[in-house]
């Protein structure tokens, strides 16, 4: 009954969609988990709203001062059977929803590896002002604004943030997770066919948010080895001193690869947050600023 | 000399702020104007602005809060505009530096200047009037607090002239909001005018706890007080006890900014997660600070226009106290997505959604004081009903945000947009409409317009269900919240639909403001001489409207819930009762100066004008020494003075209480 | 209301109406102000529960800078709760003597409460002092930062005690003890031994466990 339910939403939400993309057309098995869950739990408690939507219009219908046929009550105002009723219904509701959160949160827990028989790929994640860089530690490469991967294999992130908080998000993929300064988070998804799937931050992070968006593309394996082979003869190498001209503040910046990258260039920039060299730009009177509220760093520097 | 502030500070360059900031001025300076003129100081000095008497002070409240929401509404249109024309190739009129304050400014404004006066507004004007008491506990500081959260207002405001406003979202996040990212005075107007208009509510909070426990009419027990000061006293337990979080985290980052700490920066040991759990610490009972007193209401008015007592009061004071508790134990559901792990992510996905149980109670509650009751179709009556569907179908999207892996698929998107403003506004701001219409009466002695009233309902409800429907769409389909500018054009149909759902609402406040305009021009047609234009039920209503000052020569006997309705039902008494003089509050300027120095001292600290802010802190010292020493701060009306005041004013039918 | 008002209102009641359920009516002006006084205090230890947490999370993050073991001096930490534990003592002193209204016993023990108050925030200033000196002031690391915002807004609250008691002392000594100056001593009392109990856990949480 909750299966069929669901189907119907779903089929209702996308026709309402017009078209299916983001979060109404899941494309692994993270995301389809997700919109399952959605549907799932809307059901649940549709099954209460809509009477009690309807009761409620119907009861201000019938019970208007000018219907003649409504009974009407006004010592009594305590029932001890509707007050059980009313306890019950949100408390089931609300029990069956738990045990939906209980197996549904460790179920598709981001830090949770994907079953697969395949070998999963590592990807570290570095949200910079304002575009998304991505290495590949295992196979050498870098690339930005745009997310290569292999169609049915699990990808491991590993994500931080070089600046401001960001959301590394591609919907029709499942889970969000932040990216945060000096911080690793984790996460794991996975992309059944071939196909591009839109990604962006969602946790805005300044003027150049809006163009904080990238393009994952899920290739066939084969295709993916040629990408890798590809990419290692062409661009730049992505080194410590390359990195800082990349990590400048830029928006709307168009997809493009490295040819290398530094070994544990990732580690390096986790720790390159922590201890302090990644501000924006200083103004000049902000820098005195800085320098008189902070006399024991001027002294280290 | 002047710190920070140069000539730059004032928008000279750019046209829209410039207009808007010179248009404000021209209003404010013609309403001075005519004030001097028509010779209005003495009055309004002597009658609002040193008055403590917490009915001034409520509609004061109310006042600020309507105002301010023109101010937010504006910013709304503004975001709605530009979405709407910015899709594709197109940047919009509304480059990031700007769109990115107001939307900032759009949600301080209307959670700080706009729900939290309206709210506090209300339960300033009817707690004490409920109660069957003479004021609050502590007049003064009622009048203090409410200056101060003027103060604030008036602070945000500033930064549209002088200087500009954040441009981090309403919560302000670290790193973002830290010196490195935020160099600017934004931040800062952003932190001092809150912190400011937080120690108001702060003293708010104290103020009606006092009241509401130690204060109350003789025989009126704790379940003989009207469902809306339960839901009073819930609120301000919880403003008492997450303020103080807001006022310490707020202290932290001003001190990263201001004297270079590291509590919440990326280098040096800070931790940028720690403010955001502090934040939302505070943030989700604030939340609820906003919706309990919107519940009271909802239970005053749907008890009197289905003229029939509210359904299970016990259990409606049973979940108001449950969901005073629970709020304090949800706030991680706010950020599912920053990686605390499954069993922590369940953990508080359980206890957001067990906060549904309380609410649905009332919600059942609600439809049972209707069934078989006789129901009247007023103005109030319409939004409690309009809300009760609506906030059922944003409280489903909570419960579907409240699991963790939905979450991470919705969460920051326009679908969390879509569903707080169904429940807030489709709660609070309906709420604070409901009682509006509900208690204008008693306030100025006059009903208001019901057709307007109508009309302005059902822009409303319909402008909300149109804006706010597509944004729930989109969120599915994979858009984000605060974009300055959209990157599918396919997104194009619904955000005009959203677009035209906020000129449906702007209908609504022009209905509003039509409303006040010719129930004004007409109020002697709807003059509410005997006090209690709906049939009331509880004390209020056994006052003349307006109340005088002293609220009831005699304060009454209660016996029973709902009081007024059972002295109806006895029959009034027609003997006149032997008065006794009463002491009032004297008038205080207290308030008001201290406002001023706030705003100087918080206009100084966010210019780095340090000597002025030396001059603020210490007038402000200075007032505590000079407002804590005098003793004389009553004055007496004399018992021949209100046998004369009562006998003016009585009307047959009158209760004479 | 005056007190008296209020009193007589509240006898008027029948006594089944205000048999431990509420129902006595409004209170008096100095119970009144009391419990507001108290709400008050629970607010600002919230506040402070706000600052400990804090100090919780960052207390590791020394950001390779000197830690609580290199910077605490348990002597001067210990000195320092005598003096504000014996305060608290005085302070008591000091409110029974006003409560009989004997005023010159209760300037005596306003003097001294002073006194101890104020080698309290002595001591502390020269603490801070010291540790900026040696280059571990606020902005040296996260720990700092909350250590110097933790127990200096315990301080800057005690130095405002002491000035209110100065304050206070001035209305004794114009005013004598009247029932609106005594109300303000007692919320006076109140705070400062407030104060006092968030000492305890300041140097619980913050020097012993620190330093052990």
């Amino acid at each position: 009954m909750r299966c069929r339910g669901s189907a119907v939403l779903s089929v209702g939400v996308a026709a309402l969609g017009g078209c299916s993309e983001g979060v109404l057309d899941p494309q692994g098995p993270i995301a389809s988990a997700e919109w399952l869950l959605l549907l799932n739990a809307t059901a649940i408690m549709l099954v209460v709203v809509v009477p009690v939507i309807i009761a409620i219009l119907a009861f201000a219908w019938w019970y208007r001062a000018s219907n003649p046929r409504a009974s009407r009550m006004t010592d009594e105002n305590y029932e001890g059977r509707i007050e059980f009723v009313t306890w019950s219904i949100p408390a089931l509701i609300v029990i069956l929803l738990s045990g939906v959160i209980w197996i549904g949160s460790h179920q598709l827990d981001p830090r949770a590896p994907i079953a697969s028989k395949a070998e999963p790929l590592r990807v570290e994640v570095v949200a910079l002002d304002w575009k998304w860089l991505f290495i590949y530690p295992d196979q050498g490469l870098a690339a930005v604004n745009e997310l290569v991967i292999p169609a049915g294999k699990p990808v491991q992130f590993e994500l931080t943030s070089a600046t401001v908080m960001n959301s590394f998000f591609i919907p029709q993929l499942g889970s969000q997770i932040y990216a945060m300064g000096g911080m690793v988070t984790r996460l794991n998804l996975l992309a059944d066919r071939p196909g591009e799937y839109p990604g962006f931050s969602a946790m805005f992070s300044g003027d150049g948010f809006a163009d904080m968006r990238f393009i994952a593309k899920a290739v066939p394996a084969t295709e993916f080895s040629t990408w890798v082979n590809e990419a290692h003869g062409v661009g730049q190498a992505l080194d410590l001193s390359s990195y800082s001209a990349l990590a400048k503040p830029s928006k709307a910046v168009p997809p493009t690869t490295f040819r290398s990258v530094a070994p544990n260039l990732f580690e390096r920039i986790v720790d390159l947050t922590m201890s302090g060299s990644e501000a924006r730009t200083l103004s000049g009177s902000e820098k005195v600023g800085a320098a008189i509220c902070r006399p024991e760093q001027q002294a280290r520097d | 000399m002047l710190g920070k502030l140069t000539w730059a500070a004032i928008p000279f360059n750019e046209p829209l702020p410039l207009l808007s900031a010179v248009v404000i001025l021209i209003v404010i300076f013609a309403l001075l104007a005519l004030i001097t003129i028509k010779g209005w100081w003495p009055y309004l000095w002597n009658e609002w602005v040193t008055s403590v008497d917490h009915k001034r002070i409520g509609v004061m409240y109310m006042l600020l809060g309507l105002v301010m929401m023109l101010r937010g509404f504006s910013d709304a249109i503004m975001m709605r505009t530009q979405q709407a024309i910015a899709i594709g190739p197109s940047q919009g009129y509304l480059p990031p530096e700007h769109y990115d304050q107001v939307f900032s400014a759009h949600g301080v404004i209307m959670i700080f200047f706009v729900a939290m006066p309206l709210v506090i507004g209300l339960m300033n004007f009817v707690v004490p009037l409920q109660l069957g008491v003479r004021d609050v506990a502590f007049p003064t500081l009622n009048s203090v607090s409410f200056w101060l959260t003027a103060s604030g207002a008036l602070l945000v405001n500033a930064s549209l002239v002088i200087g500009n406003f954040a441009r981090t979202t309403w919560w302000n996040y670290p790193p973002l909001s830290e010196l490195a990212f935020s160099p600017g005075v934004g931040v800062d107007y952003y932190l001092w005018s809150v912190q400011i208009s937080g120690i108001g509510t702060l003293l708010t909070g104290i103020n009606f706890v006092a009241t509401i426990l130690k204060l109350r009419a003789p025989g009126m027990t704790y379940f003989r007080m009207p469902v809306f000061c339960w839901t009073a006293l819930a609120t301000n337990m919880m403003i008492v006890a997450v303020f103080p979080i807001l006022t310490a985290t707020f202290m932290m980052l001003l001190l990263d900014r201001y004297l270079g700490m590291h509590f919440f920066t990326n280098d040096a040991g800070g931790n940028q997660m720690m403010y955001v759990n502090l934040f939302w610490a505070w943030g989700h009972p604030e939340v609820y600070i906003l919706i309990l007193p919107a519940f009271g209401v909802y239970s005053e008015v749907v008890a009197t226009f289905s003229g029939k007592g509210l359904f299970s009061y016990r259990s409606m004071v049973l979940a108001t106290l449950g969901i005073c508790v629970l709020s304090t134990m949800v706030w991680l559901h706010h950020f599912f997505t920053m990686g605390a792990g499954a069993d922590v992510n369940a953990f508080f996905g359980m206890m957001s959604s067990i906060i549904a149980v309380p609410t649905g109670v009332k919600i059942f509650n609600w439809l049972f004081t209707m069934y078989r009751g006789r129901i009247v179709f007023t103005t109030p009556m319409l939004y409690s009903i309009g809300f009760m569907v609506t906030f059922v179908i944003g409280g489903l999207t909570g419960v579907l945000l409240a699991v963790p892996p939905v979450d991470f698929v919705l969460h920051n998107s326009a679908f969390l947009v879509a569903h707080f403003h169904n429940v807030i506004i489709g709660g609070v701001v309906f709420g604070a409409f409901a009682g509006y219409n509900y208690w204008f009466p008693k306030v100025f002695g006059f009903t208001l317009d019901e057709r307007w009233g109508k009309a302005g309902f059902w822009c409303w409800l319909v402008g909300f269900w149109l804006a706010f429907t597509p944004l729930y769409v989109l969120g599915l389909m994979g858009m984000t919240r605060r974009l300055q500018h959209i990157p599918d054009p396919s997104w194009r149909p619904w955000l005009l639909v959203a677009e035209f759902g906020a000129i449906v609402i702007f209908c609504g406040i022009l209905c509003q403001i039509a409303q006040l305009y010719v129930s004004i021009r007409t109020r002697e047609q709807r003059r509410d001489v005997t006090g209690d234009p709906w049939n009331g039920r509880t004390l209020e209503w056994a006052t003349s409207s307006p109340p005088p000052a002293y609220n009831f020569a005699v304060l009454p006997k209660v016996e029973t819930i709902d009081a007024f309705w059972e002295m109806k039902r006895r029959g009034l008494s027609t003997a006149e009762p032997a008065y006794e003089a009463i002491e009032v509050p004297r008038n205080s300027a207290t308030g008001f100066v201290t406002a001023f120095f706030a705003v100087a001292t918080g206009f100084a600290l966010i210019w780095h004008i340090w000597w002025m802010a030396m001059v603020g802190v210490l007038a402000a010292a200075l007032i505590m020494l000079v407002s804590g020493w005098s003793d004389e701060r009553e004055r007496e009306i004399t018992a021949t003075e209100i046998a004369q005041l009562e006998r003016n004013r009585l009307v047959p039918g009158q209760p004479a209480e | 209301m005056t007190t008296e008002t209020l009193d007589r209102i509240a006898t008027a009641v029948p006594t089944e109406l205000a048999r431990g359920r509420g129902g006595g009516g409004p209170a008096s002006k100095r119970v009144v102000v009391a419990y507001g006084f108290w709400i008050f205090i629970l607010s600002d230890i919230i506040m402070f529960s706000a600052l400990f947490a804090a100090y919780a999370v960052l207390a590791g993050n020394t950001a390779g800078g000197p830690t609580g073991r290199e910077l605490f001096n348990l002597h001067k930490v210990f000195i320092e709760t005598l003096c504000l534990l014996l305060s608290s003592y005085t302070c008591g002193l000091g409110a029974l003597s006003a409560e009989r209204r004997q005023p010159a016993r209760f300037l005596f023990f306003a003097a001294l409460t002073f006194v101890l108050g104020a080698a309290f925030v002595v001591i502390e200033a020269t603490e801070f002092a010291g540790m900026v000196e040696q280059g571990a002031g606020p902005t040296r690391s996260a720990f700092l930062s909350s250590f110097f915002t933790l127990v200096g807004t315990h301080g800057a609250h005690v130095t405002c005690g002491l000035l209110w008691l100065v304050y206070l002392t001035a209305q004794v000594m114009v005013k004598g003890l009247t029932a609106p100056v005594l109300r303000r001593l007692l919320c006076w009392s109140l705070f400062w031994h407030a104060l006092d109990i968030v000492w305890i856990g300041v140097m619980t949480l913050v020097y012993l466990m620190g330093v052990g």
